[in-house]
């Protein structure tokens, strides 16, 4: 096995990712992205780590599935109060 | 060449591909579709590399659970089922530093690792993978825990809303 393919792998899902997160106004194809750059990481921790790798990887998949829970909740709310989920809409400075 | 490298390729092709569609496709509900594609074929890259139950844990976790919660919130706030116009901000910014990121990190790490040959470890079943959980990360395990708790607590507080 050679661990370059993996890794290169890894290596464009991640600026896929980042590609994603920059470019989507929407929120949650933001966190789609968001979960590409995650599972790139894994593939990473996963190729090169032997058991210990995959531990984090899975400790890594926990963290994805609560960031997930957290992001929708937030997302749902902003929907309720401005009926849109563009992330570029958001005022930060406004007062509620 | 061996047959790992070449379902390591054809599975990274699915991937990577399905990868950019999630990313460049104007349909909402279809990017979730080819999300689970690429979380799929991330899966199968797993297996090949002997990693089974992580494997079978991004199934259940990722294409089981975020992906229909992602549906769900696609559905939750009324999104069109067919092509919307207003997903994307101007593309070049955003390509130029993705781009740059993939493309750079990817001639890193093939710089680094060339064309070397490595054995496999020993497969990752439950029994492995439970060992180094319990014996060794027992406290990251724990302290994970606790951030479920929170996380499940603070998402039922931030949608409930102020009343």
């Amino acid at each position: 096995m050679h661990p370059t393919i993996p890794y290169v792998i890894a290596a464009l899902l991640f600026g896929l990712g980042v590609f994603g997160v920059l470019r989507r106004r929407n929120a949650i194809l933001l966190l789609m992205a968001v979960e590409l750059m995650l599972n790139a990481v894994n593939l990473v921790l996963i190729t090169a780590g032997g058991t210990h790798g995959q531990t984090f990887a899975l400790f890594v998949i926990v963290l994805a599935a609560a960031e997930v829970g957290v992001g929708l909740a937030l997302i749902l709310q902003l929907y309720r109060v401005k009926t849109s989920v563009a992330v570029d809409e958001i005022d930060l400075a406004e007062k509620s | 060449m061996t047959g790992a490298d070449v379902l390591l390729l054809a599975l990274g092709a699915v991937a990577v591909g399905s990868g950019a569609l999630v990313v460049l496709t104007d349909h909402l509900v279809r990017a979730g579709l080819y999300l689970v594609v690429c979380l799929g074929a991330v899966a199968g890259l797993y297996l090949v590399l002997a990693a089974e139950l992580v494997a079978w844990v991004q199934v259940l976790i990722y294409v089981g659970a975020v992906v229909v919660l992602l549906l769900f919130a696609v559905m939750l706030t009324r999104a069109p089922i067919g092509r919307s116009e207003d997903l994307n901000r101007p593309a070049w910014p955003a390509a130029i530093i993705g781009g740059g990121a993939g493309v750079g990190l990817a001639v890193l790490l093939a710089d680094a690792y060339r064309w070397v040959e490595v054995a496999q470890g020993p497969p990752g079943t439950a029994e492995l993978i439970g060992e180094a959980v319990f014996r060794t990360w027992v406290l990251p395990f724990e302290v994970l825990s606790i951030l479920l708790l929170s996380a499940l607590v603070g998402a039922i507080v931030v949608s409930r809303g102020q009343r």
